[in-house]
């Protein structure tokens, strides 16, 4: 007991010296693992648009051997970086790039330090996502895809506006759990130099000494930081359901409706009837004479559209 | 003569080693209502599904307005926007509600604007008396309810066909009705409409041409009142005499 009142003081005392220091070392680890979840959120989402384009035996080869090649490249992008520790992969990525190009490409300064440990955190995320949306995506109903191919959307469509959204709201739980991974393990960029969270322990400890109490600090910093994300991402989940009730509309319907007038042409209802259709089945025999004026009869005139609008208003 | 909107020519197709369809050749001319009917599996619902290009035809042409839509000279999507879709268990899309599932089409693909989407959508919702549930979801309205807004969704398209893949099978017996009443409206206003039904007493009243399908091949075809009333072949006896039956 004594040893735990011991242990407030000094982590009260060491707090009081270098808050500054590690409310840094949060906005640092804060900023890295929210941008790297929503690039790695993209990059995931991209790889599962890529990944489920459809084709069939009766395409061009050339077509399906680009489909296979792009699926080829995304598996093995998925499969290396997740594959792979991200501590290598930092020191692969900041040191191997200026290697293979003479220095022409570096990470140098503070800059230097933040793109790379962006690109790598956002690249290692991306490759988790992409699984994950592909899973989102398998777990939407075939008939969302047939819905909408069925009104003539192309895979793009069908993907930005029916499945994906459905897919995302299914996700949203793996989304959570990385950007909570993300937290945490952005702490092995320390490797590069990025000032996040734990490297700031790591500065600190070397000057005083105090591992334990600094360490005590940053595991409550980390949990508390951890479990807001996930209490955030559990209300933005409810808030994707929406409401459980909805409004019945009485009021302006008539109106809206009314006035719709169909410039190119009338609705399938007022088009044609069924004796202009039965006159039409004769007219193959007959002639061409009696349905042509039954049909420009039964088509509202622009006066009559007019005057529907007014009087619904 | 007046030339067919869809015409099918020697339409065959097989998964694997099993052949669906067989051989299928018929018109649909402006105005028609066509019932397809027979046993399950007797590939109704394939040939239905064929002709939208949601399954590719194994060898024959689909010819739409004189334009062969199987040898590729006319984009799928561009040939589904045409021709409407209703299906069996819905699909209504589920992060939707009534009202964007209605006008998503007709923004995406046929680049209306959004009033303009939104007045139309209107318009076929209010048909078929499903305007009040603008802002529900999928999920909180009925299946024949839901059907509704299927079919106002595949109407706000304007398209020049409309399919109808078993549209009453899903639904519970009550709500039958409400849908068989929006279509049978349908028909009576001239949409030219292809039914794959299992409802003998709407394929009765309400087609101009009846289509009876038995084990991939078009077994017989005719005025619902030669099929329905003088058989001629024994398939069809069967079939119709258990239906009666029941």
């Amino acid at each position: 007991m004594e040893r735990i009142i011991d242990l407030g003081h000094d982590m009260a005392r060491i707090w009081a010296q270098y808050y500054p220091a590690y409310m840094t070392g949060v906005r640092n680890t804060l900023i890295l693992a929210f941008i790297a979840t929503l690039a790695g959120g993209i990059i995931g989402f991209i790889c599962g648009i890529l990944n489920t384009i459809p084709y069939s035996k009766n395409d061009p080869a050339v077509k399906r051997g680009f489909i296979a090649f792009i699926r080829a490249i995304v598996r093995i992008y998925v499969e290396f970086f997740r594959g792979t520790p991200m501590v290598l992969q930092a020191v692969f990525i900041f040191y191997g790039l200026p290697y293979f190009t003479f220095n022409k490409v570096q990470f140098t300064g503070n800059s230097g330090i933040w793109i790379a440990s962006l690109i790598i955190v956002s690249i290692n995320t991306g490759a988790y996502m992409a699984e994950s949306v592909r899973g989102g995506i398998l777990s939407i109903d075939r008939g969302q895809t047939e819905g909408a191919m069925a009104i003539g959307m192309n895979h793009i469509q069908t993907m930005t506006s029916v499945i994906m959204p459905q897919a995302l709201r299914n996700i949203m739980p793996q989304v959570a759990n990385n950007f909570i991974i993300n937290i945490k393990d952005t702490s092995v960029m320390f490797i590069i130099g990025f000032m996040d969270l734990f490297a700031q322990h790591r500065n600190i400890v070397g000057i005083n000494y105090a591992f334990f109490p600094s360490a005590a600090i940053e595991m409550l910093i980390y949990l508390a930081m951890t479990f807001t994300a996930s209490c955030l991402l559990r209300f933005i989940e409810k808030r994707m359901d929406g409401n459980d009730n909805y409004e019945l509309v009485l009021a302006d319907i008539a109106t809206a409706a009314g006035n719709y007038n169909f410039p190119n042409k009338g609705t399938p209802f007022d088009e044609q009837n069924r004796e202009v259709a039965h006159m039409e089945n004769e007219e193959r025999i007959n002639s061409e004479y009696v349905a042509e004026n039954h049909f420009i009869s039964q088509t509202p005139s622009a006066e009559q559209t007019e005057t529907i609008g007014k009087g619904a208003q | 003569m007046t030339e067919p909107i869809l015409k099918i020519n020697h339409l065959s197709k097989s998964f694997g080693n099993h052949e669906i369809l067989r051989d299928i050749d018929f018109n649909v001319y402006k105005g028609d209502v066509t019932s397809i009917i027979g046993m399950s599996g007797s590939g109704k619902s394939t040939l239905l599904r064929c002709i939208n290009l949601l399954e590719t035809p194994t060898s024959g042409d689909i010819i739409f307005n004189g334009e062969n839509i199987t040898s590729g000279a006319m984009s799928p999507t561009t040939y589904r926007a045409k021709v409407g879709m209703v299906f069996q268990s819905f699909n209504l899309f589920a992060n939707m509600t009534v009202l964007e599932n209605c006008m998503a089409g007709q923004i995406k693909v046929l680049k209306k604007s959004k009033d303009e989407a939104r007045a139309c959508a209107l318009h076929y919702l209010d048909q078929v008396g499903m305007a009040p549930y603008i802002n529900a979801k999928p999920r909180q309205i009925s299946g024949g309810q839901k059907q509704r807004v299927a079919i106002a969704r595949a109407l706000a398209m304007s398209p020049e066909v409309l399919l109808f893949d078993e549209p009453t099978s899903a639904l519970d017996p009550e709500m039958v009705g409400e849908v068989l009443s929006v279509m049978k409206k349908l028909a009576n206003d001239g949409m030219t409409m292809l039914v794959v039904t299992h409802e003998m007493a709407f394929a009765h009243d309400i087609s101009s041409k009846v289509v009876f399908m038995n084990k991939g091949v078009i077994c017989e075809e005719g005025s619902p009142y030669e099929l329905f009333g003088n058989p001629k072949k024994q398939e069809t006896k069967d079939f119709l005499a258990r239906f009666i039956e029941r």
